[in-house]
């Protein structure tokens, strides 16, 4: 499926507003390993319920997360592909910068290394004359 | 040494994008690795493949910078700015924009080196004129086809190894 510019505009937006308080993304890292309902998210984070809630709902929102509406529990489950798109774009910073910063490791390692092996070297050379 | 793990990309507000990164250097030999062309095109290269066959630097204040990477195949992808701020091995701050003007106006790039230690720690933030600045140079970067299957570990690795 292709999502018009702002249409996908608007689904990132929604998403980096839901992703920007630590809380939520704490909620969603518990999420990734197996849904959960709103006790079960309260307890570890030593919150009341209803803030529980909200966060979810804002995540829910954002097309995060889906809550089943039948099961008393109602229990939260990740929705992964808005998560997916969010990561694509910062992906191509990231494969961008990564990649360069493992060259820049490699030359800073020549930088700082020969200088000290000359030293070393030219002691050694030095012992050796006398 | 590696650092890997200090890397970080993240959007700290709507028009900007950070990137932080560990080195195990001296923030003198980093700056420089920013700052001299003859060192920039030896690592500031992104995914394997792509050479940078030019890379001019004029360092100091109102002095302009352009660079242009190269890849078989590919278009050339150029970019330039001009420094607003220079404080040797602290911080510099350029304009930015590339060559196909994928976003409008140019986004303002900030590099903060600081020294903790044995190691060096870089931030890089972009702030871009406006969200829709950020969503479309971001939207378009992706088209660009920088993001396409880059990621493969063996060649990071081999390319270590050489």
């Amino acid at each position: 499926m292709e999502l018009s510019g702002n249409d996908q505009r608007a689904h990132l937006d929604a998403t980096f507003a839901a992703l920007a308080d630590s809380t939520r993304r704490a909620i969603l890292a518990r999420l990734a390993s197996g849904q959960a309902s709103v006790s079960e998210l309260a307890e570890p984070f030593e919150m009341t319920q209803p803030a529980i809630s909200k966060h979810l709902k804002v995540l829910e929102r954002a097309g995060l997360i889906s809550r089943e509406r039948d099961a008393q529990r109602r229990p939260s489950r990740l929705v992964a592909r808005p998560l997916a798109e969010a990561s694509e774009w910062l992906e191509q910073y990231r494969q961008f910068w990564g990649a360069s910063f493992q060259h820049l490791d490699v030359l800073l390692d020549s930088m700082t290394a020969p200088a000290s092996t000359a030293k070393k070297k030219s002691q050694r050379s030095g012992h050796r004359k006398r | 040494m590696l650092y890997p793990d200090s890397f970080t990309v993240s959007t700290p507000s709507d028009r900007e994008i950070q990137v932080t990164r560990d080195f195990h250097a001296p923030r003198r030999l980093v700056f420089d690795a920013f700052t001299k062309p003859d060192l920039v095109r030896r690592w500031l290269l992104g995914p394997p493949g792509w050479t940078m066959p030019v890379c001019e630097i004029d360092l100091r204040v109102g002095g302009a910078y352009r660079y242009v990477w190269r890849k078989e195949g590919e278009k050339d992808m150029g970019m330039g700015g001009v420094f607003r701020d220079i404080v040797p091995s602290e911080r510099l701050v350029a304009t930015e924009r590339f060559d196909d003007a994928w976003y409008p106006g140019e986004a303002l790039d900030t590099t903060v080196f600081v020294e903790d230690g044995a190691i060096t720690r870089i931030t890089i933030t972009v702030l871009y004129q406006s969200r829709e600045a950020r969503d479309t140079a971001r939207r378009s970067g992706m088209e660009h086809g920088m993001a396409a299957g880059y990621n493969r570990l063996e060649d990071v690795l081999s390319s270590l190894e050489g």
